[in-house]
């Protein structure tokens, strides 16, 4: 069976972060992904981040992963790639499908950095060829170099659906609309401004009823709802589309950490159940850590600080930094987590980890 | 065509060398390295499969191997993710129907 | 929650009450920052960017950035810094005021060239002409387009229309 000190599975952010983190630090690495190319959804991300210098603020997603693989090549981490990890079993024994074949990886350490999946909406249609996640959207037009639709009905404007929207405009979209149901936006008004002024459509109080074609999207019927989300009759109105995209949430993939036998916990903030970790990430199985949206939907600048508290974590229990340098080491990123959530987008997402700590102290206790 | 060639931000596409593929018999070339979806994508190609019950189409849904929307036959082994499958001079791929069938292939392993 | 919340974007009343919104009389002096960011975003790369040490954000990184409008010389680098694409640099000493905005968007514009004029909105306020676009390496993709508009548009202008030529065939 194949051995390894630590093994990092995804490499988006979290995980690519955590694996230069681990190297700078001595571990033996293997890092595993079942994409055929690393850097998660940030090789989709073509716009620039916030942040400080610190969280590589100003820089876009594609050149964030673009460093930390150039990082990683000229480090001894060793990449698994178009690998999907089905299980976690006993002792940290991954089992791992490569080409229809599976093998077996025994880790001291396991990082779990698997990300966040879209949420679905169902409405009469959704099964439509032509409607799709917002992010397969990105997908289509940022790696495939595929504009998948050029009248677009985006549902959700929160910061995925209007950033979205924007690169779908940058990617010779002709018209996109934006539809919310809830009274307000949610993304940041910078980002919904970006669109706005370019003549982007953002209707809130809005949701879509049904979408209808032959055989793929041709028309989506919205309606404005009340502050209850029910339609408000003789508001309906029909779009011609040819793209409608869900931009809905995103739930963590947290799937390897049940299996591991992780325990799980609700947050409300979240509004999701969550691994329980402490301040170190560390999960209620020994040697197992999380980092990321795995742990907890946040974003791409977040998932890369947690990705370097996991790491240092894991390298201190495997006896490769004193505990007293990883302690320092941690507060820094610690710190720079605490200013990404910071402010009234960032404060609910401090509290909710904050939470998590203290009830992982009370369990610890039991 | 739906190719982004030119893009304010990524720039110029690099040329690509192409493979060929079978796709429900008829041959097409794919850029090399790219993923079967986007392949069929490319060619104006709209259904990937069929349900089981209704028949209904599915196409490219969350685009990275979370919905198994996009499941074709691929080598003759059914329920292959296409949007992260890369495409390999001479793959055969078609369409799914309901869950499909394992395929004998010849002495394959 | 404010009511911009519900639009998405500001009004022009509401950008020109934000604190760091420069006077008329400072932007007839010359070219200036305006920073139309009021949310408290943990961000700071325009005081990083600023080589005239004009913008502080400061700490905590959620302040919103101020504006030394005597320090500022309106040189434009904040603009393409900017991730929320929310600095724009406005100019009325001349005849005719002139808008410098973020653009990301193929084709650029040309210098001389006539273009609708966008408000907040994505409403057409009228005309403009191409007076500069810059798009250096240090400013990663995101160009800074120049365009001089009517006086009475300077508060209002802050886009050109995307142009929709030679878009892919879907």
């Amino acid at each position: 069976m194949k051995r390894t000190e630590l093994a990092i599975i995804g490499a988006g952010p979290a995980g690519l972060s955590a694996a230069c983190q681990a190297a700078r630090l001595g571990v033996q690495t293997l890092l595993i992904d079942e994409y055929t190319r690393p850097g998660g959804q940030l090789i989709k991300q073509i716009h620039k981040f916030f942040g400080s210098e610190a969280h590589k603020a100003g820089v876009r997603g594609i050149d964030i992963a673009a460093g930390f693989l150039k990082e990683l090549e000229e480090s001894p981490v060793e990449m698994m790639l178009g690998a999907s990890v089905w299980s976690i079993f006993p002792n940290r024994v991954l089992s791992v499908a490569v080409d229809g074949r599976t093998q077996q990886i025994r880790a001291e350490k396991i990082i779990l950095a698997t990300g966040a999946s879209e949420n679905a909406l169902g409405f009469p249609g959704w099964t439509l060829p032509g409607v799709m996640t917002a992010g397969a959207a990105q997908t289509s037009m940022n790696i495939n170099r595929i504009l998948p639709g050029k009248k677009v009905l985006m549902i959700g404007a929160g910061n995925v659906g209007v950033i979205i929207s924007y690169q779908l405009l940058q990617a010779g979209a002709q018209e996109v609309t934006i539809i919310e149901a809830k009274d307000q936006i949610g993304a940041y008004q910078v980002h919904a401004s970006k669109v706005k002024r370019l003549g982007v459509d953002i209707l809130t109080g809005h949701t879509v009823k049904e979408v209808t074609g032959n055989g793929r999207v041709e028309k989506a019927v919205i309606t404005a709802v009340d502050q209850r989300y029910q339609p408000v009759p003789g508001t309906e109105r029909t779009l011609d589309v040819d793209l409608v995209c869900l931009a809905c949430g995103l739930t963590p993939l947290s799937d390897l950490a049940r299996l591991a036998g992780c325990r799980f916990t609700w947050s409300p903030l979240m509004g999701n159940y969550i691994p329980l970790v402490n301040d170190k990430m560390e999960t209620t199985v020994d040697g197992v850590y999380v980092a990321g949206d795995c742990g907890g939907v946040e974003e791409a600048s977040t998932a890369i600080e947690e990705g370097t508290v996991a790491a240092i974590s894991a390298a201190e229990s495997l006896g490769l930094v004193f505990a007293a340098r990883a302690a320092q080491l941690r507060q820094e990123a610690r710190q720079r987590l605490c200013d990404l959530r910071s402010g009234a987008f960032g404060e609910p997402r401090r509290l909710a980890k904050d939470a998590l700590n203290e009830e992982y102290k009370a369990y610890e206790r039991v | 065509m739906n190719r982004i060639p030119d893009h304010p931000i990524l720039g110029k596409e690099e040329p690509s060398s192409f493979v060929t593929i079978i796709v429900d018999g008829k041959p097409l070339k794919a850029r090399e390295g790219q993923m079967i979806a986007a392949a069929l994508m490319e060619n104006g190609y709209e259904k990937f499969r069929t349900t089981s019950r209704l028949g209904e189409p599915r196409f490219f849904y969350c685009g990275i191997g979370q919905c198994t929307d996009c499941m074709m036959e691929v080598d003759g082994v059914p329920g292959i993710r296409t949007c992260i499958t890369p495409v390999r001079e001479g793959m055969t791929v078609n369409t799914l129907r309901g869950l499909g069938t394992w395929r004998k292939t010849d002495e394959k392993d | 929650m404010s009511e911009f919340r519900k639009r998405g974007y500001l009004t022009q009343e509401e950008a020109m009450s934000l604190a760091s919104y420069p006077s008329q009389e400072r932007m007839e002096k010359g070219p200036v920052a305006v920073i139309e960011c009021p949310e408290g975003i943990p961000c700071n790369p325009c005081q990083c960017a600023c080589p005239h040490q004009a913008i502080t954000v400061g700490t905590p990184i959620t302040n919103l950035p101020a504006l030394d409008v005597a320090k500022c010389v309106g040189c434009g680098l904040c603009i393409a810094h900017c991730p929320g694409q929310a600095i724009f640099v406005v100019d009325m000493s001349g005849e005719q005021a002139t808008v410098s905005l973020p653009y990301e968007f193929l084709p650029m514009p040309q210098k001389g060239e006539q273009v609708p004029v966008l408000d907040r909105e994505g409403r057409q306020a009228g005309m403009g002409t191409v007076i500069r676009v810059l798009n250096p390496t240090s400013f990663d993709r995101t160009a800074v387009v120049t365009v001089a508009v009517d006086k009475e548009l300077a508060h209002r202008v802050r886009a050109i229309e995307r142009r929709r030529e030679h878009v892919p065939e879907c």
